[in-house]
């Protein structure tokens, strides 16, 4: 009586893992729906092969139990039977294959792309920098790629440290990102929404905490977001925020973040410029609170072990203004 | 009386013993020390250094933590990391100098110790070494100290960063190479070094 219902219960769980803003069963981009058809055909395919093969055996199973009582079978017929299941398996295996082959090539990166992301991964997070017209890079951030909806982006992916891999499910197909070896990616959502991906590679001790998140806005929306992303950090108009700021610039934070518009260039950490309007901190560790960013700067170490922000020594005080700073950073 | 199957029961036997000490190997590793207590990293910063700034003794804490930002593959590994990170390279290159001195070369301005070159990092030294103590935290200061001790070491260290996968320039950090031209006599390879602090 029990076990039926944990295997109910357990069933529904994952199934219910389907959905959701993370899940290639869920396509919201041409490359997700063609990987999404693959899929669903090749599973329905095999599913129907699975139930005539066990429809066969057993009806074989039933006559074999006869042809013990009544005689053997011919050799003659033995072989055509073998002959046409093999060229069967070898037909559907090709068409499979072709299939697959197909699907892969329409998934390939237009030149034509208007639009061009670079997206860098290191150890553990995403580096988004966005080009202007002239393809100079105009403004960064992390861990949150903005797109347009309805349009082809084409995604140029790098890596500075180990193999990583990009992998937003509802939009588009996975791709690794090799260091030295710039890769490309189609993305495009057909509707406004947050998709969240995350590394499909291992990549070392926090590689499950390395998300991004896809926003997908209409043009007007998008338009205006570059616009507030292009500009340099406002100067903090609270007392707090303003000693925040003094703080971050005398300790270390500054030595490895930026934020435009002060003398903080640091290049090996996130550009914090508007990290108050990016929905999480830590590659989708947490949500962007004042809270959690008092929890990350106080212990870095403990939330995400191994990642290479040190723990700075800072007093409360420091530690409360830096929040107030970090999320006055809209 | 002799069994004819006891050799291969003494070899089935040597290989699991072989497998057993191999897997107890792998899991009885160094543990990887990721967040320093706050107030040990405050106690980094306590060493005592002699009235000219060279050499002096270590913190405690230090000790009783095995040195290990001098021997430990991690930390030799991160200070590696925050080289390139912090610019070393600008002054120092690969570690054969170049505005700043080399470290490579067995000649040592302030000597070998890690409380030294932990001091150099931090506070500066004259001739063009800026101070780093408000860019690092004083951890980075000893993880980055005890790489450089490394490479420029006169004894080779078991414990070394990972290898670099672009084109060697120089011997790997666990070859000691400061030894290779030590030998050949510090004056020979820098006859002019620096003035006498």
């Amino acid at each position: 009586m029990r076990a039926p219902r944990i295997g109910l219960l357990s069933t529904g769980v994952l199934v219910s893992g389907c959905s959701g803003s993370q899940s290639a069963l869920n396509p919201y981009g041409a490359p997700a729906v063609h990987v999404e058809h693959l899929i669903v055909g090749i599973v329905v395919l095999s599913g129907v092969i699975w139930l005539l093969v066990m429809v066969m055996l057993a009806l074989a199973l039933r006559r074999g139990r006869r042809a013990e009582t009544e005689g053997q079978t011919s050799e003659g017929r033995l072989t055509m039977t073998v002959s046409a299941a093999v060229a069967v398996t070898v037909a559907i295996i090709a068409g499979m294959t072709i299939a697959s082959f197909y699907t892969t090539r329409s998934m390939g990166v237009p030149q034509s792309a208007a639009l061009t992301i670079t997206v860098r991964a290191q150890q553990w997070w995403w580096q988004v920098i966005y080009a202007g017209s002239d393809g100079t890079p105009t403004f960064q951030t992390a861990n949150e790629i903005h797109i347009p909806v309805g349009q082809d982006v084409r995604l140029q992916l790098e890596s500075t440290d180990v193999i990583h891999s990009f992998w937003v499910p509802s939009l588009a197909g996975k791709q690794d990102l090799v260091p030295g070896r710039p890769n490309d990616l189609l993305l495009r959502a057909e509707k406004p929404g947050i998709y969240r991906g995350q590394c499909a590679e291992f990549c070392g001790l926090q590689h499950s905490h390395m998300a991004v998140m896809v926003v997908a806005e209409a043009p007007a929306d998008y338009a205006r977001w570059i616009t507030s992303q292009r500009a340099d950090a406002k100067m903090p108009a609270d007392p707090d925020a303003a000693s925040g700021q003094a703080a971050f610039l005398a300790k270390p934070c500054a030595a490895c973040h930026t934020i435009r518009g002060t003398q903080a260039t640091g290049t090996t950490g996130p550009d914090l410029t508007h990290i108050g309007s990016r929905q999480t901190i830590a590659a989708g560790l947490l949500e962007t609170t004042r809270g959690s960013l008092a929890a990350w700067i106080a212990d870095p170490q403990t939330l995400k072990p191994g990642n290479n922000m040190p723990m700075v020594p800072l007093t409360s005080i420091e530690l409360q203004n830096i929040c107030a700073y970090m999320d006055s950073l809209k | 009386m002799k069994d004819t199957r006891n050799p291969n029961r003494a070899f089935v036997a040597a290989a699991f013993l072989l497998i057993g000490v191999g897997a107890w190997l792998g899991w009885f590793r160094q543990a990887r020390e990721l967040r320093t207590d706050p107030p040990v990293a405050a106690d980094l910063d306590q060493f005592r250094l002699m009235p000219n700034a060279i050499s002096g003794t270590p913190p405690e804490s230090y000790f009783a933590q095995g040195k290990l930002y001098e021997t430990d593959a991690y930390n030799l590994s991160q200070g590696k990391r925050l080289y390139a990170w912090f610019g070393c390279s600008t002054c120092h290159g690969d570690g054969r100098g170049g505005v700043g001195p080399s470290f490579l070369d067995g000649w040592w301005l302030y000597g070998p110790e890690m409380v030294s070159i932990v001091a150099s990092i931090r506070d500066g030294r004259p001739h063009g070494m800026p101070a780093f103590h408000d860019r690092m935290t004083i951890e980075q200061i000893w993880q980055l100290a005890g790489y450089v001790q490394t490479i420029g070491s006169y004894t080779p260290k078991t414990a070394a960063p990972s290898r670099n996968d672009d084109k060697q320039t120089r011997p790997a950090e666990n070859r000691g190479p400061a030894k290779i031209l030590f030998d050949e006599g510090p004056a020979g390879v820098h006859p002019d070094q620096g003035p006498s602090p």
